[in-house]
């Protein structure tokens, strides 16, 4: 065991018992799955995920690239072992780079909305300066902090602030910050993404104690973002730096100061800077033995060389650790001169604690970075960020910028607020230069520089080989830095490899690779929150719904709509069952909820040159109580929706749209009416659910509306096509009803107020009952009026038709100007060989096209690229025609009536007929049914 | 996510509008008077600034209107 007998912030009066791949690990409150491991003398975790090597604990927070686990009792797939917060009960897996996906469902996870003038990252020393600057002026501030427990650094130290100790400094600001009622402090919670305008995505964890767990996603907008998001030690790249055993220096010191876990008894520490001989000193205070610190700067300052030697560590200087060995933990390393690393001595240890610099948390900065010499890292050039996220390291100069910064921001939102007096800091010595060290000459195979990626300075040397230069370039060609930690540890010793490689000075002749969020790995569940399953798209019924349910329809989506697409009876498919429904609109009668078709009012003095000039056709001209169908193209010439609109009194039209359109359309019309044209005095309301519609067709439908509407003279001679009429239903219901049809037989269409759509519904089915009326969905519609050659927008067209190319030149005005009209003018949509539309008619009667074959010339070389012909738009079987047919777009298509083209489909070919479109009643005689006799 | 400003409604999330495209491309006078490249050109050719752009967002999620702001392209910051 190396659990130290006292010290560490953890709470020994309990104990946690938990298993890791089965065997069972104890701890206490406080610890985390990684520390209590360590504690447990249990340092080597997953072999490495491409090359199978041991592999050990290297940090002590999120940047752990080794230690990953899957939690299996919360569920929680892939996080590092560093940032798992032991409790009662906690299951774990360790992970060998790869988790499993688990589809969640157990866990609360929730979204929360916030604005906030200061969002301070970080609840270091710097961090907590700014949110008690920027609070205390009375701005709405957030301080976000990662681990459970506010201080950062200052809990791994002994430096005194104002004659106390940090930890009792925190104490204090965190009192202080409760106390203030515009500021919250949210802990456990990392900022997962920095987007523009101050937008941040903050994922926070409850406590382990808190049963169920639960998750939040903070939505925050903030005005000001303050980063004290801190720094990371950079390991260093020299051969057998993966062995276990081999951790980051401050790591080290953290689980001695933190957790009271010793990680090593004889340990060496390799260091290119001061930091880490506050570890070593560490080390000895807690009864381990340093036979040795490598220091690879010739001059350390002689300071801390003398008190290195007053408790015993022999410090040698200009060298580096050059090798390990050790079959599943480092026993010995190998340590050598930087300028002469032939001649090695060789020292027996069971860790290596390895310092190789700090770089500043710089992922959430959103400004560009630079090389600082001074620090041997990139740095933000904003101001925003303070303390170790700016490459300050210091104490003082930490509390200073965060003072300055958070006062800064509280300033900036509008609140006074002046910079504290920074206090007294003692024990905060002056830090030196490091001397960065990226390599050491040696087995480049053995060195490595991403841990998670296994990639070493061999694949560096073998990008540059290839010719590569960039460093994103090199990240994508070697896959460094692209691991779940996101090159957290690796990314910046990658780029001194790199640069030490290209023979540049600093990584700051390349520049820094873009991180791109989120910074660390958040789950989708999280991410949807509450939005999933039937909360995840709203759902849009219409007043029949629950009868459609009953009479047991097949649904279909169409928008956010439910339609029925078809009705089955029992043991029939969906092919028999429209078979059915079609035989009784075309022979009888039958009915359909047509409620979802986007409806517009358009009113207004002006609404009829309005429309004149939003559809291709006239409209100012329609009669009132007449309807007209009407086509819309976009300015390019192409179609864009397509519906029948009823001119209800002078300066009132009631537009209809295609149902998955209609926002669209709606979109449309406002915006020419507020950008071109606000002269014209018209007003756009969707009124889409303010309107049920029924739909009935078929030769016996008079009939049916005879005993619906018995007010109604139904006559062919007293109610024309596309006409209509408000009217009074049998049960008394106000209703408008228009003879417009979609199927080319006698039909009606019937409008109520939405409220009474279920009724009318009732009355309809009930009338109808003894002409056997049926029930029709969507699929048997667009049967029907493919057989007529009626398009659907969307279905038969793409936005790279023109009402031209689909035959409709009837609908195309002459004597206005229309949006699109030039457009027929220009040379592509004037060309020949555009493709148009026709009907198709394959040769084997019962062969049923897919919709999108494509077409080609039977005699056309089968090598591609093959030339194409066009493609299938709408295929279906016919209950009328007794066979199978289709609409397709083929290139000059009107010219080839009667040709046969193949659709290669895998290795059969199927020969069609090319035809004219209409299929079904090309006169139009059944438009209007029987004749009363 | 950006943070436009409407006009009619003060700042609001990006989620809430409809881009739509450049600024004051008006749609000509007299289309059948422009040439078949004139046409074109108001059709299909628009600019692509790195830096400051004007551009016509619609408050689709709110109250609906049309109006025209300068985005910097590079930083998103919009002027005022
Ligand atoms: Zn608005």
């Amino acid at each position: 065991m190396t659990r130290l007998p006292s010290g560490g912030r953890i709470d020994r009066s309990r104990t946690i018992e938990c298993t890791v791949d089965g065997v069972p690990l104890r701890g206490h409150p406080g610890d985390t799955l990684a520390s209590a491991l360590l504690a447990a003398g249990r340092l080597e975790v997953a072999p490495s995920t491409y090359l199978g090597r041991p592999r050990g604990i290297v940090t002590a927070d999120s940047g752990e690239p080794n230690a990953l686990v899957q939690v299996l009792d919360a569920p929680e797939p892939m996080v590092p072992a560093t940032e798992v917060e032991l409790r009662d009960g906690l299951a774990a897996l360790s992970l060998s780079g790869v988790g499993r996906a688990d589809p969640g469902g157990e866990q609360r996870c929730e979204k929360r909305y916030r604005h906030a003038d200061v969002v301070v990252i970080g609840a270091g020393p710097a961090g907590l300066a700014a949110a008690l600057a920027a609070g205390r002026g009375g701005a709405r501030v957030f301080l976000v902090e990662r681990h459970r427990e506010l201080g950062g650094a200052l809990l791994d130290g002994d430096e005194r602030i104002d004659g106390a100790p940090g930890v009792e400094w925190v104490a204090r600001a965190a009192s202080e910050l409760a106390a203030l009622p515009e500021t919250r402090v949210l802990t456990r919670a990392t900022v997962a993404g920095h987007y523009d305008h101050g937008y941040l995505l903050v994922a926070e964890h409850s406590a382990p104690e808190q049963r169920p767990a639960w998750q939040r996603l903070w939505h925050l907008r903030a005005q000001r973002v303050v980063l004290a998001t801190g720094a990371r030690e950079r390991p260093i790249a020299f051969p057998g730096n993966d062995r276990p055993g081999v951790m980051l220096a401050g790591a080290v010191r953290r689980y001695l100061r933190r957790f009271g876990v010793r990680a090593g008894e004889r340990v060496v520490v390799c260091t290119t800077g001061d930091s880490a001989y506050a570890t070593a000193f560490d080390l000895v205070a807690a009864g381990a033995s340093v036979p040795l610190l490598v220091d690879a700067r010739s001059e350390p300052p002689p300071a801390l060389q003398a008190r290195a030697r007053d408790v015993g560590i022999r410090v040698r200087t200009g060298a580096s650790v050059v090798g390990t060995s050790g079959a599943h933990r480092v026993s010995e390393v190998r340590v050598a001169d930087i300028n002469d690393p032939g001649r090695a001595e060789v020292v027996e240890c069971d860790l290596v604690a390895v310092g190789g610099g700090w770089n500043p948390a710089v992922e959430l900065a959103r400004g560009p970075l630079t090389w600082d010499p001074e620090v041997s890292a990139f740095v933000p050039e904003q101001d925003a960020a303070v303390g170790a996220a700016r490459g300050a390291f210091g104490l003082a100069d930490c509390l200073a910028q965060g003072f300055a910064a958070g006062a800064a921001a509280s300033t900036a939102t509008g609140f006074g607020a002046s910079a504290p007096q920074a206090p007294v800091v003692e024990g905060d010595p002056a830090q030196s230069r490091d001397h960065p060290l990226w390599s050491v000459v040696g087995d480049e195979v053995e060195s490595f520089v991403d841990l998670q990626r296994d990639v070493t300075v061999a694949d560096v040397r073998r990008a540059v080989d290839a010719g590569l230069r960039s460093p994103e370039h090199v990240k994508r060609y070697t896959t460094l830095g692209t691991g779940s930690d996101q090159g957290a540890t690796s990314n910046v010793l990658g780029l001194g490899v790199l640069a030490a490689l290209l023979g540049l000075d600093s990584p700051g002749a390349s520049g820094a690779t873009t991180a791109r969020p989120p910074a660390r790995p958040l789950r989708f569940e999280l991410l949807a929150g509450r939005d999933r399953g039937a909360l995840h798209d709203p759902v849009r019924t219409t007043p029949m719904h629950d009868w459609h349910v009953r009479a047991g329809a097949v649904f279909e989506n169409v928008g956010q709509w439910k339609r029925p697409r078809h009705y089955p009876k029992p043991g029939e498919d969906m092919a028999a069952a429209v078979l059915r429904e079609c035989a009784a609109a075309r022979t009888g009668v039958a009915m359909m909820d047509a409620t979802t078709l986007g409806k517009i009012d358009v009113v207004g003095p002006d609404a009829g040159e309005f429309l004149n000039r939003v559809y291709t056709n006239g409209f100012a001209k329609l009669a009132v109580g007449k309807a007209r169908y009407g086509m819309m193209c976009t300015a390019d010439g192409m179609v864009f929706d397509d519906g029948v609109t009823m001119r209800l009194a002078p300066d009132h039209y009631l537009m209809s749209t295609t149902t998955g359109n209609a926002a669209a359309v709606l979109d449309w019309l406002e915006e020419w009416l507020q950008t071109e044209w606000p002269e014209l005095s018209v007003h756009c309301t969707s009124v889409t659910e303010q309107w049920a519609t029924i739909a009935v067709a078929g030769p016996d439908s008079r009939a049916v509306l005879a005993r619906v509407a018995p007010e109604l003279d139904v006559s062919a001679a007293g109610f024309g096509f596309m006409e209509f009429r408000n009217t009074l239903l049998r049960n008394g219901i106000p209703a408008r009803i228009s003879r417009i049809s979609f199927s080319g037989e006698l039909a009606f269409e019937i409008n109520v107020a939405s409220w009474y759509g279920q009724a009318a519904w009732d009355a309809v089915f009930a009338d109808g009952a003894d002409f056997g009326i049926t029930p029709y969905g969507t699929e048997t519609m667009h049967v029907l009026r493919a057989e007529k050659g009626f398009v659907i927008v969307g279905q038969d067209t793409d936005g790279t038709v023109t009402p031209l190319d689909l035959g409709m030149d009837w609908v195309i005005s002459k004597r206005k100007d229309f949006i699109g009209k030039r457009s027929f003018a220009r040379p592509d949509t004037a060309r020949a060989g555009r493709k148009q539309l026709v009907g198709l008619l394959p040769v084997d009667r019962d062969v049923l096209l897919p919709e999108g074959a494509q077409l080609v010339e039977p005699a056309a070389s089968r090598t591609p690229p093959v030339p194409m012909q066009g493609h299938v738009t709408s295929s279906y079987r016919s209950a009328a025609l007794g066979r199978t047919f289709a609409l397709a777009l083929i290139r000059d298509g009107r010219r080839r009536v009667g040709e046969v083209l193949h659709a290669p489909l895998g290795d059969r070919e199927l020969a069609v007929e090319v035809t004219d479109p209409v299929f079904y009643d090309p006169e139009g005689a059944r438009r209007d049914g029987h004749q009363p006799g | 996510m950006l943070q436009i400003p409407c006009p009619w409604c003060g700042n609001r999330d990006e989620v809430e509008f409809r881009y739509g495209g450049q600024a004051q491309v008006a749609y000509p006078e007299d289309p059948v008077a422009l040439s078949d490249a004139e046409w074109a050109e108001y059709l299909f050719v628009r600019a692509n600034p790195r830096g400051r752009h004007a551009e016509r967002w619609v408050h689709s999620d709110g109250c609906r209107r049309w109006f025209d702001v300068v985005r910097d392209t590079a930083t998103n910051e919009f002027a005022s």
